[in-house]
């Protein structure tokens, strides 16, 4: 019917137009997937463009300072630690729940993703409320290896699940011992799962800040705070900044590559079985009491710490900050308020880029996601500082503005929004849309109708874990909030660094009470899968 | 003043959207007209408890920005003209006269200035003395008796002392000290002592740290300001303390007597209530506020005002000699600390 069809026509704007709209909507889309990736790099090139600014002499003469070797000697030290205490738990632990006929293995499944919940910096508070003696090398590993732990548990246990249990079975039969048949099967298949926990550990070990401030534990993040306390914000500290990145960024690149090759699939038809479970027999009872102990160390402990604290008296001479119900009000409706806020900014600048990475492949796109997840590799300290310094410089009305710290946030984060965006976009094809578009609903309507409800979940996800992170994020805050911002992780620091246990604990109460809250309500709904994308991006 | 901030309100609306109450309020309430912005380096509950007072008395809000005294020294110096301070108020000297030398510091108005010993502040008058505070060693009397401990700080680098002391370089009581140390030895002394000291010292973040590790035994000896060691022993009580004050004698470098002080920036967009602030800080009331309150254990400058009763009273104290403006900067001192590789 040419002549109803006429009317139509010449609503629409000609063909030349539609293309060059086209163009320019894609030209836009494009632009503001880069937003996000040059955000990240901004920090990078400020951090080396500050360490180099007096040229590369002063540079390796900076390096090469006994400083930097302590810290790198101490640093090591503590990561190797960590990362075999997170090995030996997280296999453990992951074999007692899915191997095993332990009783109450849900619960403990459950149990086990929750350290993550707990940010190392309120452990460790709680630890050293308790004794003194936690102070050092010992409670530092003891704090990050009961945090990080899940790490290693998370991906290792869903590995385990998803083995064929014909290879064990078939070494068995031929005449392996358990345990030769664990570390010559078992092992090897768990391996990729294994390494990538393990270099998450390694990740979030250099890149903590807070707890090991509290603990006395000198590494790279809190003698560049020291440097900067001590008044040094220039190329000095950059240097100690730019051997962090280094680090970090090492550990993001093996990461990267260790995920190429990380794959040992079936490839025989029909459905496998479920995984063998092996009895444990009379020692049964011994593994519950082990498990039930790591739980009390890992949990147990710090939230018991926290309620004991709550309990006390504020005690007054060692109390920076005297501890009125306004002040725990206000500190907890910042948190709040910049949690919403940097969660919305983040999302926002996350959403183009990983629009465009899921549906657009290409060079150019898979180069500018990988930009954004860069940012993983980026403590928060050096992050700060890069940007007090380039802002200070350009644009000083943005100084210790909200502005600033939001973008922050988003830098931080921007790798979390990422993974979730993602996700849910993959529940949303985009050849679904195309179908209702070539329906007749109007752009509008097919993502409000179509492609809105299929993601919608997966980036309240996204948006839930940002909202944690961004809530107990501690060390930006530190140095970029505004003048008079408190939030309940800066409380909690200004209280706990001077040792003022009781004034701190209702700050750390909430935060904690913000994140399990926050954390179970995801994981009732999404599993604990995004809990692990929080670390892992 | 909300148009006096256009930058940050137009971010905060477009960002922030309608989402976050909490920051939104207090972008508001900073906004207030009569109020000065304070960068304090002093203890937060002294600080809250003078700016409580003074805002009762005259109306004018103070915003608080907290950091350590060379953080935020080193902040000023790099925001120059573009800071929000109105005043700065740190623990040692040495800051203050580091941002004088950069032509930060506005002059204070005489008639406060002429309420604390002239020796105690700025020959040039643009900061004020307000407060003292001493040097001293903290010591676990289980572990080590008085007559064991060194007659000078300077004693501490012997390799006699290997794993027996404890110090903060990165707090900000230590650079003074070694200011002090270059002045009187010279810089290569002082290295050598620096040297020393790092292959003795346990080394921790700051004085709060080292009077607590000294009281529960995990090191002997410690150096820190005295004020710690009375905050912990209000904190704990008699029962608690396993642990006593040193005091430096014979005028020794280690006794030295710190100068709290204040000053008005040049930049300063309210320096008539940045002054008044300074005015107050120097009454015989806000010292006497200090002198008796469980928080802050400084010595008061204001002749008249006695010191609280559990410290060693000032006139019988040997500092070296000293004075703040001979100190100078901590420059020196600094540079000489990353050189020995302590920071």
């Amino acid at each position: 019917m040419p002549e109803a069809a006429a009317p139509h026509e010449a609503l629409r704007p000609s063909r030349g137009g539609l293309v060059a709209r086209g163009r320019l909507v894609q030209g836009l889309q494009v632009a503001a997937a880069c937003v996000a990736p040059l955000l990240v790099l901004l920090p990078i090139g400020a951090t080396l463009g500050q360490a180099m600014a007096g040229g590369i002499g002063p540079l390796l003469h900076e390096l090469a300072r006994p400083l930097v070797g302590a810290l790198l000697a101490n640093t090591a030290g503590l990561i190797e630690s960590t990362m075999a205490c997170c090995a030996i738990l997280g296999v453990g632990v992951a074999w007692l729940i899915e191997r095993t006929d332990l009783p109450g293995r849900r619960v403990f499944a459950a149990l086990a993703a929750c350290p993550l919940a707990v940010p190392p910096f309120v452990t460790s508070y709680a630890w050293l409320s308790m004794s003194p003696s936690f102070e050092g090398f010992g409670g530092a590993l003891l704090v990050v290896a009961t945090a990080y732990y899940p790490l290693v548990y998370l991906p290792v246990a869903a590995s385990l699940r998803g083995m064929d249990p014909a290879l064990e079975e078939s070494a068995r039969t031929l005449g392996l011992s358990p345990f030769t048949c664990f570390r010559r099967v078992v092992l090897p298949q768990l391996r990729p799962a294994l390494m990538g926990g393990m270099l998450l550990v390694a990740l979030n070990t250099l890149t903590e800040f807070g707890a090991f401030a509290l603990l006395r534990f000198r590494t790279f993040t809190t003698e560049i705070y020291a440097a900067y306390r001590t008044g040094f914000s220039g190329p000095e500290t950059a240097a100690l900044g730019l051997v962090l990145l280094v680090l970090c960024l090492g550990c993001l690149g093996a990461d990267f590559i260790l995920r190429g090759r990380r794959h040992y699939a079936r490839i025989g038809r029909g459905a496998k079985r479920a995984a063998l479970r092996y009895e444990l027999g009379l020692s049964k009872p011994v593994w519950v009491v082990l498990l039930v102990g790591l739980n009390a160390v890992t949990l147990g402990v710090p939230l018991a710490m926290i309620v004991f604290w709550l309990t006390q008296r504020g005690a007054a001479a060692i109390t920076p900050a005297e501890v009125a119900p306004a002040r725990v009000i206000g500190a907890t409706l910042n948190s709040i308020g910049l949690g919403i806020a940097g969660t919305a900014l983040t999302m926002l600048l996350a959403l183009p880029l990983a629009t465009l990475a899921t549906r657009h492949r290409g060079w150019l796109t898979a180069g500018l996601e990988r930009t954004g997840f860069l940012a993983q590799g980026m403590p928060g300290i050096v992050l700060a500082l890069a940007l007090v310094s380039v802002v200070i410089g350009t644009v000083p009305v943005l100084y210790q503005s909200d502005a600033l710290l939001l973008v922050a946030y988003a830098i931080l984060f921007v790798p979390l929004a990422l993974v979730g965006i993602r996700s849910a976009l993959v529940q949303a094809e985009s050849r679904l849309e195309e179908a209702g578009r070539s329906l007749g609903l109007t752009w509008f309507a097919a993502l409000r109708r179509i492609t809105w409800p299929l993601a919608a979940p997966g980036l309240g996800a996204a948006a839930a874990l940002v909202f944690i992170a961004i809530a107990t994020e501690l060390t930006s805050t530190l140095l970029l909030a505004p003048i008079g911002t408190e939030t309940l992780a800066t409380e909690l620091w200004a209280n706990g660094s001077t040792l003022a246990f009781a004034a701190a604990a209702p700050y750390a109460a909430i935060m904690t009470a913000i994140s399990i809250v926050a954390s179970w309500v995801l994981v009732q709904r999404y599993g604990a899968a995004p809990l692990l994308a929080r670390q892992e991006g | 003043m909300a148009g006096g901030r256009p930058g940050r309100r137009f971010w905060g609306a477009s960002v922030v959207i309608a989402a976050s109450w909490g920051t939104l309020g207090l972008q508001s309430a900073v906004a207030a007209p009569a109020s000065i912005t304070l960068y304090s380096a002093q203890h937060e509950q002294v600080v809250d408890m003078l700016t409580a007072q003074f805002t009762k008395e005259t109306g004018i809000a103070v915003r608080v920005h907290k950091g350590e005294g060379p953080e935020l020294a080193s902040q000023l110096l790099a925001e120059g003209t573009h800071s929000p301070a109105d005043l700065f108020f740190t623990e040692n000297s040495p800051e203050l006269v580091l941002l004088d030398e950069h032509g930060l510091l506005a002059p204070v108005d005489p008639a406060t200035l002429a309420r604390v010993p002239a020796a105690d502040s700025a020959p040039d008058g643009h900061w004020i003395g307000l407060l003292a505070r001493e040097n001293v060693l903290a010591y676990n009397t289980r572990l080590i008796s008085p007559d064991a401990l060194p007659a000078s700080l300077m004693d501490l680098a012997d390799p006699s002392w290997k794993g027996k002391i404890a110090i903060a370089p990165a707090d900000a009581d230590f650079l003074p000290l070694l200011s002090v140390v270059i002045k009187l030895k010279g810089p290569a002394a002082a290295l050598a002592w620096l040297q020393g000291l790092k292959a003795n010292a346990a080394i921790y973040d700051d004085d709060e740290a080292i009077v607590v590790a000294v009281n529960r035994g995990s090191v002997p000896v410690g150096v820190i300001n005295s004020y710690y060691w009375q905050r912990l022993a209000t904190e704990l009580g008699p029962d608690g303390m396993h642990s006593a004050v040193y005091h430096f004698g014979d005028h020794d470098v280690g006794a030295l007597v710190n100068v709290s002080g204040a000053a008005v920036l040049t930049s300063a967009k309210n320096p008539s209530g940045a002054q008044k602030f300074l005015a107050f800080l120097a009454t015989g009331q806000a010292q006497r506020m200090l002198a008796q309150s469980d928080v802050d254990y400084e010595y008061p400058l204001v002749p008249g005002v006695a010191a609280n009763p559990a410290l060693k009273p000032l006139d019988q104290l040997s500092p070296p000699s000293v004075g703040p403006a001979a100190l100078g900067d901590d420059h020196e001192a600094a540079a000489l600390l990353r050189e020995s590789g302590l920071i």
